[in-house]
């Protein structure tokens, strides 16, 4: 077991049981009355999502990095967080998020069609620049008809719903958001580690891994399914929640051997306690409203991707990648 | 054991030719800039689609072999030499298994030793100076014991010292049964290592043969459009340009 692993592996189940009694009522089973029905029906499932969403994103920030050789990719940018969203936002358009299961199956079905017109563009060459200029596209495509379905929101009801929403939170929820994301994460972190050696020989450049046996198309199919299961299901209980697939395979890097395939899991456990951590925080925070997670994460994430940049261009990239 | 070209042509690049190569042999595919070399090279590795003809591998249609399977007889490296993350010299070099899906650490090993690199197995490639980098890039090819090494301008950033050094680390690889192919700018180096010749001219196949003929004085100066003469005894050779006209 890796250096990464090991340590995580203790980290994680440590963070798990504190962030039970952590909240804005610190939990004790002498004094605070329902203790038991507290844990079970509101912070274990949620602090379960949290793991969940949070290891979707960290192993798909992973892939994606490995497969753009680009230390600056994140899994947002090839449309399947925002075609989730949007088919999260179309639920609230039309009324029918107040039925608990629609909204997760909308933004699912959002997600599988920014999947679908994503292998549709770019599958038949498996040409990368081809990929991600495509998914950018989706993303931008995406991102209009949200805004336009917000400009247009037939009351100003639906229109704070959406945007309250698309901030990204694990406040409320229960234990049937995780039976929906927890098989189909673990779906899509087994789909990057099928994507691992083809990953690693994607380190010398595209001619050369092809001369080693990789299959574009078959390497990016992996990566479409890998990024729909984890991420569509995270945004589909959680709303957009950034940065994390681009912080956390950083953060992780330095104590794995580099290859991607020694990223994959590491930032799977990583994601999960960063995201378990911000929310127990942000549950934890003095405020009259709870403070959205989406933003919590984007506030620590904006400034960290801007040490990166500057870092990268002082030039000391050898170390950070 | 052979592989080579059947009517192989690709459209725009390379007029079909056809060419076998022979194992056991250091051959060099010169021409010009633009001449289709690193082209014919990348087809000859089944990396791009033919417009016609074939490349063939004992016998057969690259085509037909599974991506794997073609890779472990054939290693090919590319120009760039690029690394995109920072492993260490073994995890590289270790690469090279992929085909396979092992990581076969005693043939790491051994290609690590071939090319001197065993006490740098555990550094950071970014760490490397170009010369080792180099020798990297090559072990990580032959830690897949390839039948066939296919190299695009493996010299072209070294100082003359590394490219020595390079040359008779493919020298041995050649010694060993391996068909070495690669392309070379440098007409000298093609002129004395080389065991056989190509030269590509706008696509064309214009000479074929042992260096002293495929790269004769007339050949040069065809191809390349100068005045040129080869100075030195064989095996030392030297080539000695002038722009057109000027002598």
């Amino acid at each position: 077991m890796s250096r990464a692993n090991a340590m995580l592996l203790l980290l994680l189940p440590g963070a798990f049981v504190l962030s039970l009694f952590a909240g804005r009522v610190w939990l004790d089973f002498s004094a605070t009355p329902n203790a038991m029905v507290i844990i079970a029906e509101l912070r274990l499932p949620r602090a379960l999502l949290a793991v969940i969403v949070g290891a979707g994103l960290g192993s798909a920030g992973a892939a994606m990095q490995g497969y753009l050789r680009n230390p600056l990719a994140d899994p947002g940018l090839f449309g399947i967080a925002p075609g989730a969203a949007l088919g999260a936002v179309a639920s609230f358009w039309f009324g029918y998020a107040a039925s608990a299961w629609l909204l997760p199956l909308f933004a699912l079905a959002g997600a599988s069609a920014a999947m679908g017109l994503l292998a549709l563009i770019a599958g038949r060459t498996g040409g990368i620049a081809l990929f991600t200029l495509a998914g950018m596209m989706i993303a931008s495509l995406a991102g209009a008809f949200m805004s336009l379905a917000i400009s247009l929101a037939p009351n100003a009801f639906a229109m704070s719903e959406i945007v309250t929403w698309l901030m990204g939170a694990l406040t409320d929820r229960s234990w049937r958001e995780v039976y929906l994301a927890a098989p189909l994460t673990a779906a899509g972190i087994a789909c990057f580690w099928m994507a691992r050696k083809d990953l690693d020989a994607l380190i010398l450049g595209d001619a050369a891994a092809r001369s080693m046996g990789m299959r574009p198309g078959v390497l990016q199919a992996w990566l479409i399914a890998g990024v729909g299961l984890t991420v569509g299901s995270g945004v589909s209980v959680a709303g957009i929640i950034g940065f994390v697939g681009l912080i956390v395979p950083h953060l992780v890097r330095p104590f794995t051997d580099r290859r991607p395939s020694s990223l994959i899991i590491p930032s799977a456990l990583a994601g999960g306690l960063l995201v378990l951590v911000a929310d127990s925080a942000v549950r934890i925070l003095p405020l009259v409203t709870e403070l959205r997670l989406g933003i919590a994460l984007s506030l620590i994430g904006a400034p960290f991707f801007l040490w990166l940049l500057l870092k990268m261009r002082r030039g000391h990239a050898g170390g950070m990648l | 054991m052979s592989l080579g070209a059947d009517n192989l042509g690709i459209r725009g690049r390379l007029e079909p030719l056809s060419v076998m190569f022979e194992e056991g042999q250091v051959t060099a595919i010169c021409g010009p800039n633009g001449a289709g070399k690193s082209t014919l090279l990348a087809a000859l590795a089944g990396l791009i689609e033919t417009a016609s003809g074939k490349a063939v591998l004992d016998g057969e249609d690259l085509k037909n072999r599974l991506p794997r399977e073609r890779a472990q007889h054939i290693g090919y490296l590319p120009q760039d030499g690029e690394t995109a993350w920072d492993v260490s010299v073994r995890n590289l070099v270790s690469l090279g298994r992929l085909p396979y899906g092992d990581e076969a650490p005693e043939m790491v090993d051994a290609a690590l030793e071939a090319l001197g690199l065993k006490a740098h197995a555990n550094r950071p490639v970014s760490t490397l100076s170009g010369g080792e980098k180099a020798r990297a890039l090559l072990a990580r090819v032959l830690a897949g014991q390839p039948r066939w090494v296919l190299a695009d301008e493996p010299l072209a950033a070294l100082d003359i010292g590394h490219q020595q050094a390079l040359l008779s680390y493919l020298r041995q690889t050649a010694a060993a049964g391996t068909g070495v192919i690669m392309v070379l700018h440098d007409l000298s180096l093609a002129m004395n290592h080389a065991d056989r010749v190509l030269v590509l001219d706008r696509g064309k196949l214009a000479a074929d043969g042992a260096p002293e003929n495929a790269l004769a004085t007339g050949v040069v100066e065809r191809v390349w459009n100068v005045s040129a003469n080869w100075a030195g005894s064989p095996g030392e050779r030297a080539l000695m340009v002038r722009p057109p006209g000027s002598a």
